[in-house]
């Protein structure tokens, strides 16, 4: 009949209007800046630099080999090496970066720098409050700025960071084991070499150990 | 004081604040200052009421959509408006390079002024009248015409091709529908014998035990508020029928180029045409002030006016929260191919009515002639059209 089909959509529409009222769940609207959803765990934003340690400067895992610089497709990585050295987190002495700077109104949030990092040093932040007054210095993120301790990564990102952590792990190990055969051998040759002296040269040098594994990718895929 | 004293009291509150205020004048201007004093609460009333209602369309649409609506601007947001106020006061008045200046100007204060006009014989309450004309309906509808004038005035001097269509699609809309307006209404005036509004709620405002002598409860007294109901949307410009402003297709209709304050007074100007037409349905089927049941007459009879006028605008609400625009040619076949028969019908009907006189069968006959008629023009209408799911030719 006819005007039966106005009288259904608007059931349907008083039905909304006091359900509104009664049932929360049916009110989708997150008043943001009152309420907030946490972000989901693979939420990424901007860049941020790991450090490891109470010491940002000192913790800092970037070794300014400029990959990122390089790979980064809008450009918005800026890196000055730095002159002398400070030891990694295995100990080697490693150039760090003098400046690193992020201009994160050109950023357009593609991961790349993350992916290409063979130093698990860069990752994305959740961090999504960053407006600012100041167009040009606020938006402009030195070192400092960047720099964020690795209980943070572990905060927002707990799975990919307890793999990298593992990784990292890893990867010492492997490097002091390095070591630790590499001193051996040594201390062997130099008793080898002593022996020869002594003796008639038949003990056989000793086999070097074969060379620690390659560090997996650190793209994190 | 005793019960019916204080009742009597809060009915005609404003009536014996309005003489207090007057008699500190001379007598001679008492009668002139009454009626400034009538037009003041007038205009500030209604454009108070439109205040609040832009909050509660706004938040009642945002809950038929299941959102919270406005909810920042102060308590529950109730005061969006001055905020709104504030921001079309503040906008920059833009007038186009080409347009006609003088008309432009003056489109919206016509439109708000011929609109203010036909508050002036609507019966708020017992005796709140600002003028008794005998011929109280004919003034609003000449009024309510007057507005299509300035809709045009509007649409032609902006020079602007939506402007125009707007302003072409209002008119030939309001003219349309102004027929069945009149025609719906007039089936009143020949069962009250009265043009006069007042006389009009005088005659409904009798008692059947507790039961009101409303107009709506009678056959033809439905079938005419509803077609008046219809009629009273499509001449606002409300959804479904909000064509002239079809913010999708031609921006927004004859007011494209108006911005600012001239902007504000258009949209003043259709909220107030909403509670004008919305207080004739209530004064010429709903009883007017008089109170629903005999034993309520207690309650001030002002409150009971407004409680209907309000009542009204949320079934507006409710049907922009529910039905889409039509189309043009839907818009038209439905004015003059179902609206208009039906309204002379439902004149025939009421005729029919006033000679059975009193008793049962004019009752069953009117009903049947009436229902009748719906079912069967309905069936028509709809017979030669496909509904059901459908199908698009490209997309499937």
């Amino acid at each position: 009949m006819l005007g039966e089909g106005i009288i259904k959509g608007m059931l349907e529409t008083a039905k909304n209007f006091a359900g509104s009222f009664v049932s929360e769940e049916r009110l989708t609207t997150v008043e943001y800046p009152d309420q907030r959803i946490p972000t989901a765990e693979n939420a990424r934003v901007f860049p941020f630099l790991v450090y490891d340690g109470p010491d940002w400067q000192a913790g800092m895992r970037c070794v300014a080999c400029q990959i990122c610089e390089k790979e980064c497709p809008p450009k918005c990585i800026y890196i000055e090496k730095s002159k002398d050295k400070k030891p990694d987190f295995v100990g080697k002495p490693q150039i760090y970066p003098a400046r690193f700077d992020i201009d994160i109104s050109v950023c357009m949030s593609c991961q790349i720098c993350v992916e290409v990092c063979p130093f698990e040093a860069i990752k994305m932040d959740t961090e999504f409050e960053l407006a600012t007054d100041d167009r040009f210095g606020g938006l402009l993120l030195d070192r400092h700025e960047l720099a964020k301790s690795n209980e943070y990564y572990h905060s927002i990102h707990p799975t990919e960071a307890g793999e990298v952590d593992a990784r990292l792990a890893e990867e010492k190990r492997a490097a002091e084991a390095k070591a630790k055969a590499a001193a051996a051998a040594a201390a062997q040759k130099a008793a080898a070499d002593a022996a020869a002296k002594v003796a008639a040269p038949k003990a056989e040098p000793a086999t070097p150990k074969p060379p620690a594994p390659k560090p997996p990718d650190a793209g994190g895929e | 004081m005793s019960a019916t004293s204080v009742s009597t009291t809060a009915d005609q509150i404003f009536i014996l604040l309005r003489d207090w205020l007057v008699h500190f004048l001379p007598a001679g201007l008492r009668p002139a200052a009454g009626v400034v004093l009538g037009v003041i609460a007038i205009v500030c009333v209604f454009p108070g009421l439109f205040a609040l209602t832009t909050v509660f369309e706004r938040k009642g649409l945002g809950r038929m959509q299941n959102r919270l609506g406005p909810n920042r601007v102060g308590p529950f947001g109730f005061f969006q408006p001055i905020a709104d106020g504030i921001k079309a006061l503040t906008k920059e008045d833009v007038v186009p390079f080409r347009a006609d200046a003088l008309v432009h100007f003056l489109a919206p204060l016509v439109l708000l002024v011929t609109v203010f006009m036909g508050f002036a014989v609507l019966p708020v309450g017992r005796n709140m009248q600002l003028a008794d004309m005998d011929s109280g309906l004919l003034f609003f509808f000449a009024m309510g015409a007057a507005t299509e004038l300035s809709v045009f005035m509007a649409g032609w001097s902006s020079r602007n091709k939506y402007s125009m269509l707007g302003a072409m699609r209002a008119v030939a809309q309001m003219i349309s529908y102004e027929v069945t307006l009149l025609l719906s209404s007039v089936t009143v005036v020949m069962i009250a014998g009265s043009l006069s509004l007042e006389k009009i709620v005088d005659a409904q405002n009798q008692y059947t035990g507790i039961f009101p002598h409303w107009y709506i409860f009678t056959p033809w007294g439905l079938a005419g508020f509803l077609m008046f109901a219809i009629a009273a949307t499509a001449e606002t410009n409300r959804s479904p029928f909000d064509l002239p402003e079809g913010e999708s297709e031609i921006v927004a209709g004859y007011h494209t180029e108006y911005s600012g304050f001239k902007f504000a007074i258009f949209f003043v100007a259709e909220y107030l045409a909403m509670f004008a037409l919305s207080g004739l349905g209530a004064t010429l089927f709903l009883g007017g002030w008089s109170a629903p049941l005999s034993f309520l007459n207690v309650v001030p009879s002002w409150l009971w006016f407004f409680a209907k006028v309000m009542g009204a605008i949320f079934v507006f609400i409710w049907m922009r929260g529910t039905l889409p625009r039509l189309r043009q040619d839907q818009l038209m076949n439905f004015a003059w191919k179902f609206a208009l028969p039906f309204t002379l019908l439902n004149l025939l009907v009421t005729a029919l009515w006033r000679f059975m006189g009193a008793g049962w069968p004019r009752w069953v006959v009117c009903s049947a002639i009436l229902a009748g008629a719906y079912v069967l023009m309905g069936r028509l209408g709809m017979h030669s059209k496909k509904f059901g799911p459908r199908s698009y030719r490209y997309a499937d």
